[in-house]
């Protein structure tokens, strides 16, 4: 009985074993697969794929600069947008709201992440492009084409679709990502730093900015790593919205490509080594991702270890 | 007192700002609800109002017929019901690991690491790693890849709730268990697992929830199917790659289906989005 009790312990527990490590070597086991995917591009343009510009099915010629291009101002550009609004989304929750709100009002934001990709893509094309074509988009050409030094980020013909325009849906899609994380950290804070502060005369506005935010800081960065790594890799929506032209323009309104957006729209009717340069172009959203969300995830354990020193 | 402060202008000045920051924080707020409701309010006025029993009986038509969307709803219901019951075994015994024998040694501190950059990863990356695994091989798409593809998207979910929810249980309860002579394996999955349950089954169903939208691992591995089909070896129908496919198309009655299937889908992520958190609350 002892006997069999021992057996199946050992069984049991090397079982869990077995999953976990599956678990653990799957990133690895993607890596490998897509670098064995894209072995004949990889040979073939070697790491001058990385910036060239050329993006040719006729001579086939491919390069990955207008997509990574494409991706990181649309992100960055959904940061810029998300950062702001998600620290003030969690600012209401944690230290504004009443407290029977506070669970509707999360709830509601973070419904925003249960949306798929794919509905915000659509919605976006088909009822946000044409209003935003119409009315707010001339008029910002109208006034901001003119200041000098970043006018011509925003000169030319309004598209409705285009970089800007998938970098603003990408900051809606983030937003319940980057106001969790910092919902989370800003309710670490010890009440008696905030008391005191209040204490002294602060405002609200002077304890957040100047005791939660510097007390949280490397988990708000966790957060907004994490929100940046989504955004990087977000497909659906900004396939729909971006405009899916391989071509480098400094207009924010002109239409771009992602690397995201170029293999969806791609990789069915792709073949030999085109299909092997689209899976390089997969390989490096891999990478970039995959460091952006260990970075992120890295800055929360700092965060909460530091945290177990304090306390 | 506060009349001193007021005519102070240094004071007044703080004041101020105070109350812009705050105002902005609840503009915040309202940004980000504006957004929510305009979607929700879109798809329930342009899909909503084209649900009809046609719907649920009929498949993907030609333009210019009428049709429904059964093979999509069927295919995507196969595929998920697969993807999940391979997903959340591996899950549950991954995540069991975590919490109940990684207390010692780099397997479990690591694999959490690299699960939690799973969760997050580019759900597009993982079907290009199904194809190169298994269509690339195979050379055809089918079911069975869009599943394990579902799969890989649902066994971080699992993982991460069903170790977070075991290490709420309390330790009283292991040391009753051992206490009383129970082997390991059993005070697991008699008594930790019935205290997680709730927990646990949370996590399956916000998986699913994930799964249920997912539309660009399914493009590289299922493709689509215009006709009924229960064959898992075969390109499957599924509700993303429909409304992809019909919302771009130039027919009207395609772009009404279209609608139609992403207020079903979001209807249905959302409750069951609200389903699992009452559960949990419970």
């Amino acid at each position: 009985m002892i006997h069999t009790n021992t057996l199946l312990d050992a069984a049991f527990r090397n079982l869990t074993r077995l999953f976990a490590f599956a678990v653990f070597s799957l990133l690895a086991a993607i890596l490998v697969s897509l670098v064995y995917g894209s072995q004949d591009s990889l040979r073939e343009f070697g790491l001058a794929f990385l910036w060239t510009a050329d993006w040719d099915p006729v001579n086939d010629r491919y390069g990955a600069l207008i997509p990574i291009y494409g991706t990181l101002v649309t992100s960055l550009l959904a940061l810029l947008i998300a950062v702001p609004v998600s620290f003030g989304i969690a600012l209401f929750l944690t230290e504004l709201a009443p407290a029977w709100l506070r669970r509707p009002l999360g709830t509601a934001i973070e419904m925003l992440a249960a949306i798929p990709s794919i509905i915000y893509g659509m919605w976006g094309l088909f009822v946000f492009v044409p209003l935003f074509q119409r009315t707010l988009q001339p008029w910002l050409i109208d006034v901001l084409s003119w200041i000098p030094g970043i006018g011509f980020l925003f000169e030319g013909p309004p598209f409705g679709i285009g970089i800007f325009t998938a970098g603003l849906i990408l900051a809606v899609m983030i937003v319940p990502f980057i106001t969790a994380v910092m919902r989370d950290v800003f309710e670490l804070v010890p009440p008696m730093l905030k008391e005191s502060a209040y204490g002294l005369g602060a405002t609200t506005w002077e304890v957040s900015r100047k005791v939660v935010l510097p007390y949280t800081r490397v988990g708000a960065m966790g957060g907004i790593m994490l929100g940046l790594g989504r955004a990087l890799g977000e497909t659906m929506a900004v396939t729909f919205v971006i405009g899916n032209a391989y071509r480098l323009s400094p207009s924010l309104f002109a239409p771009g490509n992602s690397i995201a957006s170029a293999l969806a729209n791609e990789f069915n009717e792709a073949s030999g080594l085109q299909l092997s340069a689209l899976i390089e172009l997969g390989l490096i959203l891999f990478l970039i991702t995959t460091i952006v969300l260990a970075l992120s995830k890295y800055m929360l354990l700092r965060l909460s270890r530091h945290e177990g020193a304090r306390t | 007192m506060s009349t001193i402060s007021m005519s102070n202008p240094v004071y007044r000045r703080r004041r101020l700002v105070n109350r812009i920051m705050l105002t902005l924080s609840g503009a915040a707020v309202a940004f980000g609800l504006f957004w929510l409701f305009w979607i929700i309010l879109t798809l329930l006025v342009k899909g909503a109002g084209s649900f009809s029993l046609a719907l649920f009986t009929a498949s993907t038509p030609p333009p210019g017929l009428p049709g429904g969307l059964l093979n999509a709803i069927v295919g995507s219901v196969l595929m998920s019901l697969v993807g999940v019951l391979i997903g959340t075994p591996v899950g549950v015994l991954a995540g069991t690991y975590l919490a109940e024998y990684g207390s010692r040694g780099w397997l479990a501190p690591a694999t959490r690491f690299l699960n939690d950059v799973l969760l997050s990863a580019p759900s597009i990356v993982i079907g290009l790693f199904v194809y190169t695994m298994y269509v690339a091989q195979v050379g055809h798409y089918s079911g069975w890849a869009g599943a394990v593809a579902l799969s890989i998207i649902v066994i971080p979910v699992v993982v991460r709730t069903t170790d977070n929810m075991l290490m709420l249980v309390p330790n009283s309860l292991r040391e009753a268990a051992v206490a009383l002579g129970c082997p390991k394996w059993k005070m697991i999955s008699l008594v930790c697992y019935r205290a997680a349950m709730s927990g646990i089954i949370t996590g399956v169903l916000l998986a699913v929830a994930r799964i249920a939208g997912e539309t660009a691992p399914l493009m590289f591995t299922a493709l689509s199917n215009q006709f009924l089909s229960f064959d898992m070896n075969q390109p499957l129908a599924n509700l993303p790659m429909v409304i992809f496919q019909y919302a771009a198309s130039p027919f009207q009655d395609w772009q009404t289906l279209a609608w139609a299937g992403a207020a079903l889908i979001t209807l249905l992520v959302l409750g069951i989005n609200i389903l699992a958190r009452s559960l949990f609350r419970k």
